[in-house]
């Protein structure tokens, strides 16, 4: 690939920016931008994790000790939609932000003031979301899936706030989405052709297309919801000729794919790590791309399997059976690439790369689960259990989130310019990797023994490992609290990083100096 | 450079394995008593193996590649970067497993959906936080509520050994005997769970879910609510009793019998006069069952979901409400009707409680007969 450095000094020419609190309310830089983001997505991160601790010392032991059973509903709605809309989905827009343009080899992204708007509308509304809490009736209390008729003829007053928030949040994550694909379409450098592009490019494109398709479907039964509630329409009232169960259909057609949503990016970061400490090239780039394009497509196939109890028609139940056992295939693809990269290549055991290993095992072990979820008989007795519980915290907290930390360790030097603190990074590798399987795989075994899911207080037999799973769970929680301190220590100094950063790293962003200076790629670099 | 270890793997296989070594205990799920339920309990145990088979496989091969292929043992990185043989090859053989799999599934499934030729009909309704049976084929039907005293729940007793899963009345079916649930709610979607059953089914209000069971095992099997419904989703368990079909048709028979005794002593209870004592006493103990989880044992109530009785412009003075909201419930809020929940007589006390506990002390004593007329005048029950 080409270098840049000509064009490097020439922006540093051009560095400036406002100060103070100005630069960042104003700013369309992508790189201010993916900041914001990446900040917003760590607070949030904390926030709906001390919702968790509060979930988890109430069931700490069996009883009602800390909370009543309304605000430990309130707990787990708000924890879900927080940790989804404000932690995990904002943190992948801002490594957008940050990567994308500087590994296609463009100035900015295409549209930054729309740009600076998706981001700026974020912390509004979970402003929203979060004043629910402390206003009479309290916020939402009907789950982050917020069923009807719970959500609207049953719910509390407040429920026309969660309407309002949620629609914000689709706005921002479309914005941001419309964002990704001009840019990705529009503004590749000279020779970046389409099978070039990077895996963290390809799988966000096709994760934009997703939210783009989808965003509107929440968007759409939020507002029915609100209707329901509130304008006397009857969507979901089979008393007005309408059908609840209507609702979970709409709710999944959106739900299934925005779960791809959360790991398809999570796919792209890992890419991108394992060929750069195994010093070897990503296996099979071309069935990366296909199997990634063909999960977006059957995203959209399998939704009602988060319905089988709902009565669904038997031919329909086994369509989706099917479809959803379907899906397994091409993201075993994905693993079974993965290994093949690592298989006799030169490894090295950073932090970006433990936390990409764990990523693989544990992910694969979510999707193991999934599978077994599939089998719809056995889904009867999995469902809203624990077990589904698991299942979904291995693929979105050992997975996603974990795929989001080992992002932020590969590409902190790029960004601040300084190494983080290997040993401090590896204390806090193992400190949650051991504390993430004492919190979630246990609750496998309390689903199977038939422990369901959003209960405040359970049969006694539950209790040895509800005890053992708080504990892992606060474990978890102040084991990221060493993540909060090497990233400020990262931020504040220590051994200059180069501009490759690591021996084995290959793409355009590890071309510019360390830290990226403001505007990169004023001038296109020419790929060959 | 960071050193690592061999065996860091080893966690997740270990605890992998954990379900293996734990069947029969309470740490997999119950094969339960039909033979549905084994069925389910195979599929399950046979997906589970190879989902290990899988892991181990892939799991070593990492294993392996992190032992040996590392750059401080000083190995040359290969180049090898694609074969479309390969990429074929595994993804037909995930293909090939997963329609090995389908077949038995695809046969449960037909199975268990098939509600034809059932000897024994129950209509279960759920409403907020409670269950209602109905024997189409016999003249019984009934609530069944949580049975455990909230003072275990508050942590003021020590807990009993069916904690949170025991209730008043238990549904009762017959072994060895087709029964077939329809499905309902009244308000929001519950879902009605039995594990050793492998019965999961949604109660969607407005609409009717089938299900089938037959029991091979006479015993008390327990189960929970598994659709979040509210604020007590955690506190409406299920327990149903499997009887031999002889003393099932004993149980049914005194059933029958209890329930006309009480509709008798309803319509004797009209002409008689209950005095306050008596009726406290009565209302009291309905208030603490049904009442208190929402407007707490104290009457004051979870405004603004769950309003206070207690100086309440209802409880304290508008009679004729009162009764109307106890017998028709407040249609769009959590506030059930009771009419068919409670007998007369229980109805009457919990309202004569209402107006006269916490300090309301209004002297009002309500009759059997006021709250019967009036239930008569709108035509319910
Ligand atoms: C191998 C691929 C996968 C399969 C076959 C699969 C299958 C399933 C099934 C059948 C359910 C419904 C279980 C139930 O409610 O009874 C489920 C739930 C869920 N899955 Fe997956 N899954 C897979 C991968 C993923 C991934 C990659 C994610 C996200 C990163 C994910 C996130 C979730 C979530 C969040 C739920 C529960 C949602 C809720 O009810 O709150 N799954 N999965
Ligand atoms: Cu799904």
């Amino acid at each position: 690939m080409s270098t840049v450095t000509t064009a490097d000094h020439h922006d540093e020419h051009h560095d400036h920016k406002p100060t103070g609190i100005k630069r960042w309310l104003f700013t369309t830089n992508h790189k201010d931008i993916g900041s914001m983001y990446l900040i917003f997505a760590l607070v949030m991160f904390f926030i709906g994790g001390a919702m968790a601790m509060v979930i988890r010392l109430e069931l700490f032991q069996p009883g009602l000790q800390f909370v009543d059973p309304q605000f430990f509903n309130q707990m787990t709605t708000v924890h879900g939609l927080i940790m989804v809309f404000g932690a995990v989905m904002p943190a992948f827009t801002g490594l957008a932000n940050w990567m994308i343009p500087m590994m296609i080899g463009a100035p900015d992204m295409a549209l930054p003031r729309m740009n600076n708007w998706s981001f700026w509308i974020l912390p509004f509304a979970f402003l929203i979301l979060l004043i629910t809490l402390f206003m009479p009736g309290g916020g939402p209390d009907f789950g982050w899936t917020f069923y009807a008729p719970l959500s609207t003829t049953y719910s509390n007053d407040t429920t026309a706030l969660f309407v309002f928030s949620v629609h914000i949040m689709g706005i921002s994550s479309i914005m941001g989405a419309i964002n990704v694909i001009v840019t990705i379409v529009n503004m590749r450098a000279p020779g970046m052709t389409w099978m070039k592009m990077p895996l963290f490019v390809w799988t966000w494109l096709i994760t934009a297309f997703l939210l783009i398709m989808v965003m509107p479907v929440l968007a759409g039964v939020v507002t029915m919801v609100l209707t329901d509630k509130y304008f006397a329409t009857s969507f979901f009232d089979a008393a007005g000729g309408g059908d609840p169960v209507l609702f979970q259909h709409i709710f999944w057609f959106f739900g299934h794919p925005e779960v791809y949503i959360m790991i398809l990016p999570a796919f792209g970061i890992v890419s991108a790590i394992v060929p750069t400490f195994a010093r070897k090239k990503l296996f099979g780039y071309a069935s990366m791309v296909y199997a990634t394009a063909s999960i977006a497509i059957l995203s959209f196939l399998v939704w009602a399997h988060h319905m089988f109890t709902t009565g669904m028609p038997v031919f329909a139940t086994l369509f989706f059976m099917y479809t959803t056992m379907l899906i397994a295939v091409p993201t075993g693809v994905k693993v079974f690439n993965w290994v093949a990269t690592m298989w006799r290549g030169a490894m090295t055991f950073e932090v970006p790369m433990m936390f990409a290993l764990a990523f693989i095992v544990l992910f694969t072990i979510g999707g193991l689960s999934g599978v077994m979820l599939a089998i719809t008989p056995a889904d009867f007795q999995y469902h809203d259990t624990y077990f589904v519980v698991a299942h979904f915290h291995y693929v979105l907290v050992s997975g996603a989130v974990f795929s989001i930390v080992a992002a932020a360790y590969y590409w902190l030097p790029k960004w601040t310019g300084h190494m983080y603190d290997e040993k401090l990074g590896q204390l806090h590798f193992w400190c949650s990797l051991i504390s993430v399987n004492l919190l979630f795989f246990p609750m496998h075994f309390v689903g199977l023994a038939g422990m369901p899911r959003r209960i405040p207080d359970y049969a006694l037999q539950f209790a040895d490992f509800n005890a053992f799973i708080s504990v892992g769970g606060f474990l978890f929680g102040l084991s990221q609290l060493i993540f909060v301190w090497v990233i400020i220590k990262c931020a504040r100094g220590g051994e200059k990083a180069t501009a490759q950063v690591w021996e084995g790293a290959e793409g355009l962003e590890w071309e510019v100096p360390s830290p990226a200076p403001y505007h990169t790629f004023g001038t296109p670099p020419q790929i060959k | 450079m960071a050193k690592t270890r061999g065996w860091r793997w080893s966690l997740p296989a270990l605890l992998l394995a954990g379900p293996a070594c734990a069947s029969g205990s309470n740490l997999n799920m119950t094969p339960g008593v039909t033979d549905i339920s084994l069925q389910v309990y195979n599929l399950h145990m046979t997906i589970f193996w190879i989902c290990c088979a899988i892991g181990l496989v892939v799991f070593g091969a990492m294993f392996v590649s992190i032992l040996l292929h590392r750059k401080s043992r000083g190995v040359e990185p290969a180049t090898f970067h694609e074969s479309t043989k390969v990429e074929i090859i595994w993804t037909a053989i995930p293909v090939l497993i997963l329609i090995v799999m389908a077949i038995p599934a695809t046969r449960v499934l037909i199975a268990m959906e098939d509600t034809s030729d059932s000897d024994v009909t129950v209509l279960i309704t759920g409403s907020q936080w409670r269950w209602h049976y109905e024997y189409l084929d016999y003249d019984i039907n009934y609530f069944s509520i949580l049975a455990t005293p909230r003072g275990q729940i508050e942590g003021r007793l020590p807990k009993g050994e069916n904690y949170l899963l025991e209730v008043d009345r238990p549904l009762v079916i017959p072994t060895d005997k087709k029964v077939r649930f329809l499905m309902t709610s009244d308000d929001v979607i519950h879902s009605w769970w039995v594990p050793d059953f492998a019965i999961k089914k949604d109660t969607n209000p407005g609409f009717i879910n089938e299900a089938w069971t037959q029991v091979n095992e006479p015993g008390i099997y327990r189960g929970q609510c598994t659709e979040l419904c509210g604020m007590d989703h955690g506190f409406m368990p299920i327990v149903v009793i499997a009887k031999e079909p002889a003393d099932f048709e004993i149980w049914a028979k005194a059933e029958e019998a209890r329930i006309a005794e009480i509709r008798e002593e309803e319509q004797r209870l009209l002409a008689l006069q209950m005095n306050l004592d008596e009726q406290m006493e009565l209302g009291e103990r309905v208030y603490m069952a049904h009442c208190a989880a929402c407007h707490q044992p104290n009457g004051e109530g979870l405004p603004p979901m769950f309003p206070a009785l207690k100086g309440n412009q209802v409880t304290m003075e508008d009679r004729a409400e009162h009764i109307k909201v106890m017998v028709d419930g407040r249609p769009g809020t959590s506030m059930a009707s009771f009419a068919r929940q409670l007998s007369l007589r229980e109805l009457t006390s919990v309202i004569t409680y209402g107006r006269n506990a916490w300090g309301n002390d209004t002297g009002d004593v309500v009759q059997a007969a006021e709250v019967y007329e009036y239930m008569q005048g709108k035509g319910s029950n």
